[in-house]
């Protein structure tokens, strides 16, 4: 299958020529598939925010390509502002930027500018409200009365009214408690497999990469360091302690116990920890 | 000896809608101790960043009263030996640093102190060989990773040699090696130092280190005690928008296919080591 997005050999150097010069992202190279869900994870300034700002436009490569369905998205003006549509881009902390005087005016911001007809931006803001779990009375109030873990679902809401094919994600749930945070990625989980979307979110909790992801791709120093399964990418656990990075607590404490003796296979979620003490258990 | 005792607090603030109240505290009542490491969990809206800032007198009191060290904080003569007895870190560590020189910027607050010039060079060169940061003196703040920003601005507070830091979400914006530098920092403190921490976070493993741990729902306490205590009934603690770390999630779930694992395994070894044992491996 031909693959959504495509990221051929691709630098970006700030403040080039100058002393400031910082390579940082260096010739890196992957491509994604419709309704994949990947995560992305590395140390800070491992490159993460400035490849994230490459596959929507918004920064141009120093060299090398982004491609969407095959096309360039630089080689012509007119695919540039298709990405920024098709491609979608929630940064940190996202609820700072709302500024609207009702929740539905924040979330047919994006709709809005789109050019799309009333009847159809009405039909998305409803839709992605419903996704993320807000009701229809709370669309009409101010979005700085709700709370927090409220705010950012409305923020998201926002991106995803404009049914991006690609959605990115920078840290989604950072500074929410755990029922808020496990909400939020249900969201989006569910337009993920609704829309068949892409998704790709970076995240400092290797738990929730584990628990989420089919695929993870890991920065290091600019660069791409691995790209492969989580079952993978974990099973690498010196060399992602070195990258700053960490395991998940249920792969520890699995790698312990083989390490003890017991044949037991590595696990990254609790599921299939449980999983694997069954058979374990049902073998003897 | 107490470092903060809050009693009958009660605080409500201005809503957006005109004339409307919103309570946060009725009546609570809490008691940290000199040198104990105190971690305060609740979910997003549940009162603990209010709570906090009452504790070095950004927030005072709508009823009760709030004592830090015996001094009560209403009173506004009192507010500088209460904002030197408690230090405050916030989660985003680049609102927090104000110089372009990481030792400048250490010097900030004891300066505003108006400590003698001998002496801040003395404290700041402390306060960074403590957070581990002293090697990166005369560096940009800038141009330093997130978890090297947040040991700055508590190498900050600590320069002003409080008896108590109150770190809020300290670790919400780090990868997992700032997270860890700055975990470590604050228990060294701690353990070495005898400075009391209070730690607001929503990383049940972070709280797990503490001494003590204290649950904040609607502005009520609903847990108070030892991490091993409040993360084993973690049935509790689900129903209250929490969890509890990895380790015990995972022993609950295996109790469910019959075994009966202690809920109280919050390092991994010890949980390998039970899981070994049940699983028959001795």
């Amino acid at each position: 299958m031909a693959p959504i997005l495509e990221v051929r050999n691709l630098t970006h150097v700030y403040s080039a020529g100058t002393p400031f010069e910082h390579r940082a992202v260096d010739d890196m190279s992957f491509s994604v598939q419709r309704g994949e869900f990947i995560g992305i994870i590395g140390h800070t300034g491992s490159g993460k925010s400035t490849l994230m700002q490459h596959l929507n436009g918004l920064l141009k490569p120093t060299s090398g390509q982004v491609l969407l369905d095959g096309v360039d998205i630089h080689s012509d003006k007119k695919f540039t502002r298709q990405a920024r549509f098709r491609v979608g881009l929630v940064f940190q902390y996202p609820e700072y930027q709302l500024f609207e005087e009702t929740v539905y005016k924040d979330i047919a911001f994006g709709p809005k500018n789109m050019g799309l007809k009333a009847e159809e931006i009405d039909r998305r803001v409803r839709e992605a409200a419903k996704l993320v779990g807000l009701t229809d009375a709370q669309l009409e109030v101010s979005p700085f009365d709700l709370s927090g873990g409220q705010k950012r679902r409305v923020a998201i809401a926002g991106v995803i009214a404009m049914e991006p094919e690609v959605l990115i994600l920078d840290e989604p749930t950072a500074g929410l408690d755990p029922a808020s945070r496990a909400g939020i990625l249900e969201n989006i989980e569910t337009y993920r497999k609704t829309k068949n979307a892409t998704i790709m979110m970076v995240s400092h909790s290797m738990n929730d990469v584990a628990r989420l992801t089919e695929r993870l791709l890991v920065l290091s120093g600019s660069k791409l360091a691995m790209d492969g399964t989580p079952a993978q990418v974990f099973t690498r656990a010196d060399e992602l302690l070195d990258m700053g990075l960490d395991i998940p607590d249920v792969t520890r404490v699995f790698l312990r116990l083989k390490q003890l003796g017991l044949p037991l296979e590595p696990v990254y979620t609790i599921e299939q920890a449980v999983a694997a003490v069954k058979k374990l258990k049902e073998g003897k | 000896m107490s470092a903060i005792k809050v009693e009958k607090l009660a605080y409500s603030y201005v809503g957006l809608e005109q004339g409307q109240s919103v309570k946060v505290f009725e009546d609570l009542d809490l008691e940290i101790e000199q040198g104990t490491f105190v971690a305060i969990l609740g979910s997003n809206g549940s009162g603990k960043s209010t709570l906090a800032k009452h504790f070095n007198a950004i927030l005072l009191p709508g009823g009760g009263k709030c004592h830090v060290y015996g001094m009560d904080t209403a009173d506004e003569e009192l507010l500088i030996p209460i904002r030197r007895s408690v230090g405050m870190v916030f989660q985003n560590p680049d609102n927090q640093i104000v110089a372009n020189v990481v030792e400048e910027d250490v010097a900030f607050a004891p300066e505003n102190l108006g400590v003698a010039s001998p002496m801040i060079r003395h404290r700041v060169d402390n306060a960074l060989k403590q957070v581990g940061m002293y090697h990166y003196r005369t560096h940009a703040p800038h141009l330093l990773s997130g978890g090297q920003k947040q040991r700055i601005a508590i190498a900050g507070v600590i320069a002003m040699e409080p008896r108590c830091i109150v770190l809020d979400e300290p670790t919400a914006m780090l990868d997992p090696k700032g997270r860890r530098e700055v975990m470590e920092t604050v228990a060294r403190l701690n353990k070495e130092k005898g400075i009391t921490v209070v730690l607001i976070t929503h990383h049940m493993d972070e709280a797990a280190k503490a001494d003590r741990v204290v649950v904040i729902h609607k502005g009520v306490v609903r847990a108070d005690g030892r991490p091993k205590e409040v993360f084993s009934d973690i049935d509790y603690m689900h129903e209250l928008g929490l969890a509890a770390p990895e380790t015990v999630e995972l022993c609950h779930e295996l109790n469910k296919l019959g075994y009966a694992l202690p809920l109280d395994l919050l390092e991994s070894e010890d949980c390998a080591q039970a899981l070994y044992n049940a699983l028959g491996g001795n």
